[in-house]
C-alpha cells in the first residue's frame, strides 16, 4: 500500500544457549555464569519473520528485550541482522519476574510504541512456559494467534498457519494483533559483516526503566509475581529403555509379563 | 604484547563460525572430490559483505579491520581451505593493490563492485619463465594510442575464469628491466583476453587455477595501476599484503586438522582405553597447539601493524613461512594419529595435509620468505 510501512515490534529473549541448564539449588533459578546466550530461537524465528516482512514490504522492526545488562548482545545481534531500532527494558524492579509480572512490564512498553504486528516466540528454551507472548495480547487487549507456521501479509490483516501437533488452521486476523512464532517458521538469516560493525560503532541501544514505562511497581519484579518456584531439582539419569517387537498381541503380553515380574500388577 | 579482541570482533567471529560450520563444512569435501569451484558459496559470502571487510564504506566495503578479513579467511580455512583462499585472492591481490594505488576513477570503476562483491578478482604476476624470480616478465604491453596492447600468459592464476577484473603485471619497457614492469586492471570481457588449461591440483582442488591468454587485447592506457615501470613495486607490495592472507589460510587449515584430531583421539579405543589417553597422544596434542598459537600470534602482530600503518612485510613473511609450515607439520600428525583411518578419504585430515602444502609454495615459497627476512637484518 502506498505511503502505508507496517511497524513490527519483536520481543525477543536471551537465554543460555545449552541443554544442561544448571540451576541454582538454593534460589532455583539459572547460574548464567559460563554459559554463552542466545536469542532465544523461537525468538529469532520471530525476528525473522519480521524481517522478511520487511525486505518484502519495508515494514520497520523494533526489537524488545527484557533483561540485565547483558542482553544487550541479543539485541546488538537483531540490529547486525537487519532491525531497525532495539530498546533494552532493564531496572532492578523488573528482576525476578515470573510470566505474569514480565508480561505486565513487557506490555507496558509496547504501550509507549506504535505498532500493527507484534511477533514473540512461542516459548523460551530455558523456562518453556509459551506463557508471556499471549499474555502481553491479553493486557494489551489484541487478538493473539499462537504457534505460528507461516504469516502471509494482506494489507491491514495477515492469513497465518497455526500448527498443532496433529493439524493446522488457516487464521485471519486483523492487524493490530499478536503472533507467537515457531522455530519452524523458517531458517533465521546471518548478521552481516556491516551490521555488525554498525551494531557496535552505531547502534546506540535505548534502555527504558521503569521510569520510562506507566506501570505499577507492585505488579512486577518478584513483587509482582504469583508464581513462588518451591524447588528445583535436577532430573535423575532413567536407564534406557528397551523396545519390544513383535506383533501388538505379543508385544502386550511382554509388557503384562514384566509388571507382574515387577509386582506393579 | 597481547590481542584482546573487542565485542565487535567476538560477534564477526562468530559469524564467521556459523557461516563455516552450516556453509561450507558440509560441501568441503564434495567441492575437494569434484573440484568444483563453490559458486553458491561464494555468492552467499558477497550477500554478507565476505568480499570487502577491510574497504572503507566510500568504496562499497564494509569498513571493518584488518584483523576480521585476516579472521574471516582463518575461520574458512577451518573447514575448506578453497573456499578460503577465493577471499584471500580476492582481497589481498586484487581488490588491495587498487585500493591502494588505484586512481580516484579506478576505485570507483573498479574497488567499488569488488568491495561490495558484485564482482570477483583476480592477480597474474607468475609466468611459465618468471616464478620466484618474477622479474622475467616475459608478457609485454606496448603503448598505441590511448591503449596497451597484451601479449604473453600468466599460469597458476587463482580465481581465473570466474574473477571478472584481473591485475595483470606486464613488461611496458624491457631496456629498463624491473623499472620497465607495469601493472593494468584488465577486464574479463575484453578482446584477445582468455582463460586457457585448468591445472588439476593435489589440494585446494574446488579452487580454479589457470593459465590467463593475452593475444593483442587492448587495454585502455586509463586503467593502468600506478605510474608506468611501478608495476613490479606493486606486485611487490602486493603480495606482502597476501601473504598475510595465506599465513590466515594456513592457520585455519592447521587449526581445522587439530580440532579433527582432538576429537578423534578422544574417541578412538585401542589397547582398551582411547589413544588421547597415551603420553605419545598427549605430546603429540601438546606440540601441535603450542605451534598454532605460536602461529596465530605472528598472523595477528602482522595483521595489526598493517592496520596501524606500520611496516609489516618481515612481519607479513614471518607469519606466512611459519604458519605455512606449521599446517604442514600439524596435518601431517594429524594423519598419523588417524592412522589407517586418516589416509582415507571417511576422514577430512588427508585433504587438509593436501591442502597445507601449497601454502609452503603460493604467494612466495617459504624460501623467499626466508629471504624477506634475513634481507632486513643483513641490509
Amino acid at each position: 500500500m502506498e505511503g502505508f510501512k507496517m511497524k513490527i515490534v519483536v520481543c525477543i529473549k536471551q537465554v543460555p544457549d545449552t541443554n544442561e541448564v544448571r540451576l541454582d539449588p538454593k534460589t532455583g533459578t539459572l547460574i548464567r555464569d559460563g554459559v554463552p546466550s542466545i536469542i532465544n530461537p523461537d525468538d529469532k524465528a520471530g525476528l525473522e519473520a519480521a524481517l522478511r516482512l520487511k525486505d518484502e514490504f519495508g515494514a520497520h522492526v523494533t526489537v524488545i528485550t527484557m533483561g540485565p545488562p547483558q542482553a544487550k548482545m541479543a539485541l546488538k545481534e537483531s540490529y547486525a541482522m537487519g532491525a531497525d531500532r532495539v530498546i533494552l527494558l532493564t531496572d532492578r524492579v523488573f528482576a525476578g519476574a515470573d510470566t505474569l509480572a514480565t508480561s505486565t512490564t513487557i506490555a507496558s512498553a509496547l504501550k509507549k510504541l506504535d505498532f500493527d504486528l507484534v511477533i514473540a516466540g512461542r516459548q523460551a528454551i530455558d523456562g518453556d512456559t509459551a506463557q508471556v507472548g499471549p499474555q502481553i495480547a491479553e493486557h494489551l487487549a489484541i487478538p493473539q494467534i499462537s504457534y505460528v507456521s507461516a504469516i502471509e501479509n494482506k494489507g491491514d490483516h495477515a492469513i497465518v498457519k497455526r500448527s498443532f501437533e496433529d493439524g493446522f488452521q488457516m487464521v485471519k486476523v486483523q492487524y493490530p494483533c499478536l503472533i507467537t512464532a515457531l522455530a519452524e517458521l523458517n531458517e533465521a538469516r546471518y548478521m552481516n559483516v556491516k551490521g555488525v560493525i554498525d551494531a557496535n560503532r552505531e547502534l546506540e541501544i535505548e534502555t527504558w526503566t521503569f521510569e520510562d514505562i506507566d506501570a505499577d511497581p507492585a505488579k512486577m519484579g518478584l513483587k509482582g509475581s504469583p508464581t513462588k518456584v518451591k524447588k528445583s531439582f535436577t532430573k535423575g539419569v532413567k536407564q534406557a529403555g528397551k523396545v519390544i517387537e513383535g506383533s501388538p498381541k505379543e508385544v502386550a503380553m511382554a509388557i503384562v509379563d514384566k509388571l507382574q515380574e515387577k509386582f506393579i500388577i | 604484547m597481547q590481542f584482546t579482541l573487542s565485542n565487535e570482533d567476538l560477534m564477526m567471529r562468530d559469524l564467521f563460525r556459523k557461516f563455516t560450520e552450516n556453509e561450507v563444512e558440509p560441501i568441503a569435501a564434495e567441492v575437494d572430490e569434484t573440484e568444483e569451484f563453490p559458486v553458491e558459496t561464494v555468492k552467499k559470502m558477497s550477500e554478507l559483505g565476505f568480499l570487502g571487510i577491510p574497504y572503507p564504506r566510500e568504496y562499497g566495503g564494509a569498513g571493518g579491520t584488518y584483523w576480521q578479513y585476516i579472521n574471516c579467511v582463518e575461520e574458512l580455512a577451518v573447514a575448506c581451505a578453497t573456499t578460503s583462499v577465493v577471499v584471500s585472492a580476492h582481497t589481498s591481490l586484487c581488490a588491495s593493490p587498487i585500493y591502494e594505488f588505484g586512481t580516484e576513477e579506478q576505485k570507483q570503476k573498479y574497488l567499488v563492485p569488488l568491495a561490495k562483491g558484485e564482482k570477483l578478482g583476480a592477480f597474474g604476476l607468475t609466468e611459465p619463465n618468471a616464478g620466484t624470480d618474477a622479474s622475467g616478465q616475459q608478457t609485454t604491453a606496448i603503448k598505441d594510442g590511448d591503449d596497451y596492447i597484451l601479449n604473453g600468459s600468466k599460469i597458476f592464476i587463482t580465481n581465473a575464469g570466474y574473477a571478472d577484473i584481473y591485475i595483470v603485471i606486464a613488461m611496458t619497457d624491457k631496456s629498463k628491466g624491473l623499472k620497465g614492469i607495469s601493472a593494468f586492471i584488465v577486464e574479463s570481457g575484453y578482446e584477445g583476453f582468455s582463460i586457457g588449461k585448468k591445472e588439476k591440483k593435489m589440494g585446494i582442488r574446488g579452487s580454479s587455477t589457470c593459465e590467463l591468454i593475452f593475444e593483442d587485447c587492448r587495454v585502455p592506457a586509463a586503467n593502468m595501476l600506478g605510474a608506468e615501470g611501478k608495476g613490479f613495486k606493486i606486485a611487490m607490495m602486493t603480495l606482502d599484503g597476501g601473504r598475510i592472507g595465506i599465513a590466515a589460510q594456513a592457520l585455519g587449515i592447521a587449526q581445522g586438522a587439530y580440532n579433527e584430531a582432538v576429537k578423534y583421539v578422544k574417541e578412538r579405543k585401542q589397547f582398551g582405553r582411547s589413544i588421547g589417553q597415551f603420553q605419545n597422544t598427549q605430546f603429540q596434542i601438546a606440540d601441535m597447539k603450542t605451534k598454532i598459537e605460536a602461529a596465530r600470534f605472528l598472523l595477528y602482530s602482522a595483521a595489526d601493524k598493517k592496520q596501524k600503518k606500520m611496516p609489516y612485510a618481515q612481519d607479513a613473511a614471518m607469519a606466512k613461512l611459519f604458519a605455512s609450515e606449521v599446517a604442514m607439520e600439524v596435518t601431517t600428525k594429524a594423519v598419523q594419529l588417524f592412522g589407517g583411518y586418516g589416509y582415507t578419504r571417511e576422514y577430512p585430515v588427508e585433504r587438509m595435509m593436501r591442502d597445507a602444502k601449497i601454502t609452503e609454495i603460493y604467494e612466495g615459497t617459504s624460501e623467499v620468505q626466508r629471504m624477506v627476512i634475513s634481507a632486513t637484518e643483513l641490509k
